[in-house]
């Protein structure tokens, strides 16, 4: 019976993974094939789909609005967060606890529904631009990922050691600047990374705010698909694959897997 | 020696605490308010018509069915790959973790995309079917349920397995031999003791999966289309193409309703299962 379970396990997780990576394996693996029709398996390589990006309408201009209001709206919410964090660990005050699940709680809420309250607001208030509501919203999709690691972080975090740098006659900010922030940079990478890719991943808030001129990138993208499912958006999807695992292995050299699985 | 008061501190809380109520909370009022108000002013009227609408049932029944199938789907598959991967150590389990992260920080989209190149007439998954001898004739699964379901568990899937994981690994193993020393059968060991042990992991795992899918936009629109609504759908539909903010409202406070109902169960069965034995 031990033993059955144990087998039952190991092949639950064998088809886990198998299961979780196909989609991408055939991504990687159409994007390559020399035939338009998604033919698969195929016997010769071919980058032709990857020379077919530079013909993709609107691409390049989908992919720098989308980094750009990713990087700005982390930006904000790590300063933000931070202060918030530092708030509901140290902080002896009643609602601290309603403070720290209202700063998370939009995780947990349907995205869709943000977006269409955000877009009933910003009309009723006159604000009908693009990039100014798309950076509002963004922040309350990445301020919550920045809170919760960084709750996580502060609570193993010895304040005393601030009073000791402090004795030892550093001032207030070079006390925080050098003990404090090397102790929670893990968190900080984290947590900003984890909001900076679900900003730049947002379709549900994103797709009722944006217009004709600002696209984000997840809303070109699924446009192409819609207009013509060929194997450039493979090869495009390829190529954010790659940044993916980039960005995951730079995460496990500085940070760890482990700390980023939040486990 | 200047110390900063825990009173103080609280201050720091403040600039996200406006910016989330201005821009989150009120937002969310505001939703609320329009559902429950048209030219003539205060009034149920959008609720009534919603809820008078079969169809519109149907729809809710189907959000909350795929939901349900989702999760079951990912814990059946989750919960006992947790305890392998518990099992593994060093290289092998970095490698794994990895494998569950990766797909976790890929765009939606583009595992969308390549389910709709998997699940095609012509497809692998096809392919693999009638070179088994399982099919003849190639199997619909694209704009189907079947297919949704396979994208839509294959999405969370991550969420199930590392709230789990971050349990299991902590489990002594002794529990269970000292469960059978003391004459218990494998089953009744797994029940009282793993299982109960586990539980807030899979708690945690089951309100995230199914929070998610009762959710989910992308991959319904891309694996089944418009002609198989569900509420995510609904509201975007009424929204961008039908100009229908009073329906869209109903049912975009009928979906935050069904959400804040799941976190409140979760909050409670979690209290009511890990409250005790701490």
């Amino acid at each position: 019976m031990k033993r059955a379970g144990l087998a039952l396990s190991w092949l639950m997780l064998a088809a886990s993974v198998t299961f979780l990576l196909a989609p991408l394996a055939v991504t990687v693996a159409v994007s390559l094939s020399p035939s338009p029709v998604f033919e698969l398996p195929h016997d010769t390589l071919s980058l032709t789909w990857y020379r077919q990006i530079a013909q993709l309408d609107g691409l390049v201009p989908s992919v720098l609005l989308s980094l750009e209001v990713a990087a700005i709206a982390t930006v904000v919410s790590l300063v933000l967060g931070t202060l918030a964090a530092i708030a509901v660990v140290r902080g002896r005050f009643p609602g601290r606890e309603a403070i720290a699940t209202f700063l998370v709680s939009p995780l947990m809420l349907p995205g869709l529904v943000l977006g269409i309250a955000l877009l009933q607001y910003f009309r009723s208030l006159g604000l009908h631009a693009a990039l100014p509501t798309l950076l509002l919203a963004h922040v309350l999709v990445v301020l919550p990922y920045v809170m919760r690691t960084l709750m996580g972080g502060l609570s193993l975090f010895d304040f005393t050691l601030l009073d000791a740098a402090r004795t030892l006659g550093l001032s207030w900010p070079r006390a925080v600047l050098q003990v404090m922030v090397p102790v929670l940079a893990p968190s900080f990478l984290t947590g900003g990374l984890f909001g900076f890719i679900s900003s730049v991943d947002n379709y549900p808030v994103s797709i009722f705010l944006t217009d004709v001129y600002h696209k984000t990138l997840p809303i070109q993208l699924l446009q192409y698909i819609g207009e013509s499912p060929d194997p450039t958006i493979a090869a495009v999807s390829t190529l954010m694959i790659g940044l993916t695992v980039l960005v995951l292995v730079l995460g496990e050299r500085l940070v760890g897997l482990d700390r980023m699985a939040g486990v | 020696m200047r110390r900063i008061r825990p009173a103080n501190v609280g201050l720091l809380s403040l600039p996200a605490t406006l910016y989330f109520l201005l821009l989150f909370a009120l937002p969310l009022g505001v939703l609320l308010a329009e559902s429950l108000h048209d030219r003539s002013g205060w009034t149920l009227a959008h609720y009534a018509r919603f809820f008078a609408t079969a169809y519109n049932w149907s729809v809710i029944g189907r959000t909350l069915r795929v939901a349900v199938l989702c999760t079951l789907f990912c814990t059946i598959l989750g919960y006992p790959a947790a305890f392998a991967l518990a099992r593994t150590r060093g290289l092998l389990q970095s490698a794994l973790i990895a494998a569950l992260l990766l797909p976790l920080s890929v765009s939606v989209i583009v595992k969308a995309f390549g389910w709709t190149v998997l699940l095609r007439g012509n497809g692998v998954i096809n392919q693999a079917l009638q070179a088994v001898g399982l099919t003849d004739a190639p199997l619909r699964l694209l704009f189907t349920e079947a297919g949704l379901l396979i994208g839509i568990t294959n999405i969370f899937l991550p969420f199930m397995v590392l709230p789990l994981f971050s349990v299991v690994r902590q489990l002594d193993p002794r529990l269970t031999d000292a469960a059978a020393t003391l004459g218990s059968t494998p089953l009744h060991a797994f029940l009282t003791v793993t299982l109960r042990l586990t539980l807030p992991g899979l708690i945690a795992g089951i309100t995230l999966v199914f929070s998610l899918s009762i959710a989910a936009y992308v991959i319904p629109t891309l694996l089944i289309g418009d002609t198989y609504q569900t509420l995510p759908t609904m509201i975007a539909t009424s929204f961008l193409y039908l100009q229908d903010p009073g329906k869209g409202s109903v049912a975009g406070v009928t979906l935050l309703v069904l959400s804040v109902a799941t976190i409140i169960t979760s909050a409670a069965l979690s209290r009511r299962f890990t409250g005790r034995g701490r």
